[in-house]
């Protein structure tokens, strides 16, 4: 008898169950509340059975590790092979400060570095340009030229480590400088593992490094795919990422759509450029973030993946497994930490944590207790680090692959989800695609709706937050927060005046001038800035070039 | 008839986390009051003179950088220079407890931490607006 046969005996021993035993313990003590949801408003059923995933066909839907349309994971082993990359997000003050930073977390077990970049960097400006002024080393370290990169990676051989950037706009000068660095190091490009961010258009939704228009932005990205492709096979060119969506309010079924909508933009874009989807697709990846709903999230990467799989194939033709496998990046949720009771956050972050690892991912940065208050200090970021340890060597949850697939609650959540997020991809295709969808501030009205009544939800005590608006204690300010120490902005000007005279001024007047050139036309911009890098041209010099060809994208806010 | 208090939520520096700053700019709008929202990455010169020429009553200041201690209190100067200074700045971010005294000392009326009600800015501002 196959499982769907039992499907009315089933229904038959529900129905005595609800009407008998159930009906009268509800008659005598009442549920918790009128009605149960995921904080993406999905209904959640008291229990689950064969009945809510009786459409579900195990080869069409779920199928083996590996095998598309990868549900269960990307890999054949996953986590039996090796465990996912342990990536903590880092980087503040000066490359010196950085660099010792990563050297420390190296030592600790990490297995990859993440830079953190400040926001001047992020948008295209030198330390001491004036908007800069406050913010030189604050979110991140200040890089402004080669000079800086150097010494970020001093000491770090480039063919032993991945590197994940956390950089947009100016995504190709960072890459060029990695890249810079790689070569004193004698390291050939081929060797170089890593990632770039790279998504401008959820820069544009919710996160606000931007410089250019989509339409030169889309240009660069897509610059970065073929140069890549045939320099530096092994780059992740883009991580497009539903993180910082997320972080700005969105529910888990906004994050997926708004991201694989993204996803669809920057494919087209390439596409629509010439270039052949199998050439390039191997090497997307993607980020999301894990929050507070342990199964809704756990849900979530199985969905995104399924999927990004189903659109790779149907929509764009996509031939290679590669090219159909939705690899991911995954941050706990920065929002949920919370200023009061700070240790709580370290419970939160693991929960978190485990619903990543669970959903299959390939890489994960855990949050330190301390970051509702300041950058993390170096003990809660080792704290953070060995949660994922924790995981990893103590729980036995990485000894098999995708082990809640066939819940009935978490692949009926999982295609709920989906389902949610194909409506709406279908929505922005409507619109006129992603660009036009943030053009015109559906993303980013969606996303506040979201956001604001989330925070309704916590100020009418719907939603709890322990320690916030509920298990309150009066408490001592927190001690020992880490501090950027206020000289680095001076620090990183005196820098600057000395590259900028013991450089050949001549030569890299000469390599901005034909940067310009190469902007106004249609060559890919990737050699070009390769060179300025190299002639130690700052970042601000070959951003404000492009910024002349280029123009800016002015943000259009509505409440 | 009472005049609505009118409110600039503003974003100084190049911070882009602005959903605590729409999230305040909404509910202060739910609460009656007239709100204008600068937008990103906005100079404390022009801050002050979107104040001065929509006549607002406060400016609320959105950080989350870490460039709040060099941020806000320039605001306040401004608008000393420009004889503004009846309007009352407060803010809010991902600001350490310990640079709240030094903030308050320069003229910001109010720090707003993480976790804070909305329902604590809309009372704080109708009780400390002039009107």
């Amino acid at each position: 008898m196959s499982p769907k046969d039992d499907l009315p005996q089933i229904r038959d021993a529900r129905v005595n169950w609800e009407e008998g035993t159930l009906q009268k313990v509800l008659s005598r003590f009442p549920e918790r509340k009128p009605e149960f949801k995921t904080p993406s408003g999905t209904e959640v059923k008291r229990v689950y059975t064969p009945e809510d995933v009786a459409e579900l066909d195990y080869n069409r839907d779920l199928g083996f590790p590996g095998l598309y349309p990868f549900t269960r994971g990307v890999q054949p082993t996953m986590y039996r092979g090796r465990f996912w990359t342990m990536r903590q997000y880092a980087g503040f003050a000066t490359a010196e400060e950085s660099n010792e930073r990563y050297k420390y977390l190296l030592a600790q077990g990490q297995t990859g570095l993440s830079v953190a970049f400040d926001l001047p960097t992020q948008i295209g400006y030198d330390s001491d340009h004036s908007l800069a002024a406050g913010e030189v080393g604050k979110v991140g370290v200040a890089i402004d030229s080669l000079a800086d990169m150097e010494i970020l990676f001093d000491g770090i051989p480039l063919d032993k480590v991945s590197t994940s950037m956390t950089i947009n706009a100016p995504a190709a000068v960072l890459l060029a400088m990695y890249m810079g660095v790689a070569e004193k190091q004698g390291v050939p490009f081929h060797k170089l593992n890593g990632t770039i961010q790279n998504d401008i258009l959820k820069e544009y939704v919710a996160r606000g490094t931007y410089i250019f228009p989509p339409a030169p932005s889309m240009r660069l990205i897509t610059n970065i795919f073929e140069f890549c492709s045939q320099h530096v096979p092994e780059w992740n060119t883009i991580s497009i990422s539903g993180y910082h969506i997320r972080e700005a309010g969105s529910t888990a079924a906004q994050e997926i759509a708004f991201t694989l909508s993204n996803g669809i933009a920057y494919v087209q874009a390439a596409v629509d450029a010439g270039l052949n989807v199998d050439d390039f697709a191997p090497r997307l990846s993607f980020f999301f973030n894990s929050h507070l709903d342990f199964f809704e999230e756990i849900a979530k990467f199985r969905a995104a993946r399924r999927l990004w799989a189903r659109i790779m194939k149907e929509r764009f033709g996509a031939k290679k497994d590669k090219s159909l496998m939705l690899r991911f990046h995954t941050q706990t949720g920065g929002s949920t930490l919370t200023a009061q009771q700070p240790d709580n956050n370290i419970v939160r972050v693991a929960l978190q944590a485990l619903a990543a690892v669970l959903g299959g991912t390939q890489s994960l940065h855990t949050n330190s207790r301390d970051e509702a208050l300041a950058l993390p200090t170096e003990e809660s970021v080792r704290i953070a680090l060995r949660t994922q340890q924790i995981i990893a060597y103590e729980s036995g949850v990485a000894d098999t692959i995708d082990p809640l697939a066939g819940s009935y609650y978490v692949e009926s959540l999982t295609n709920s989800l989906e389902k949610q997020a194909e409506e709406y991809i279908a929505k922005i295709d409507e619109l006129g695609g992603a660009v036009k969808a943030i053009e015109n501030g559906y993303m980013q009205r969606e996303i506040q709706d979201a956001a604001y009544e989330y925070q309704r939800a916590i100020e009418k005590q719907e939603r709890i937050v322990v320690g916030v608006n509920r298990f309150q204690i009066d408490e001592e300010p927190p001690k020992g927060l880490l501090q950027v120490d206020p000289a680095v902005g001076e620090l990183q000007k005196k820098k600057l005046a000395v590259l900028r005279q013991s450089r050949d001024n001549i030569a890299v007047a000469t390599v901005l001038d034909e940067l310009e050139q190469v902007a106004k036309g249609n060559d890919n911009l990737m050699p070009v800035i390769l060179k300025a890098v190299k002639s130690y041209a700052t970042l601000g010099e070959i951003c404000d070039r492009m910024r002349r060809v280029f123009g800016e994208y002015v943000a259009q806010d509505l409440l | 008839m009472e005049r609505k208090i009118r409110v600039l939520v503003a974003k100084p520096g190049l911070d882009g986390h602005d959903r605590g700053a729409k999230v305040i700019a909404r509910a202060l709008r739910d609460a009656g009051m007239e709100v204008i929202y600068t937008g990103l990455r906005q100079t404390p010169e022009q801050i002050v003179t979107a104040a001065i020429q929509e006549d607002v009553d406060a400016i609320g200041l959105s950080c989350l950088s870490g460039a709040h201690n060099h941020l806000f209190p320039r605001v306040v100067e401004l608008l000393k220079e420009h004889n503004a200074e009846d309007i009352l700045v407060f803010g809010g971010g991902v600001i350490p407890d310990a640079d709240i005294p030094g903030l308050k000392a320069a003229g910001i009326k109010e720090i707003f931490t993480p976790g804070t009600s909305t329902q604590d800015v809309i009372a704080f501002l109708e009780a400390h607006v002039r009107r």
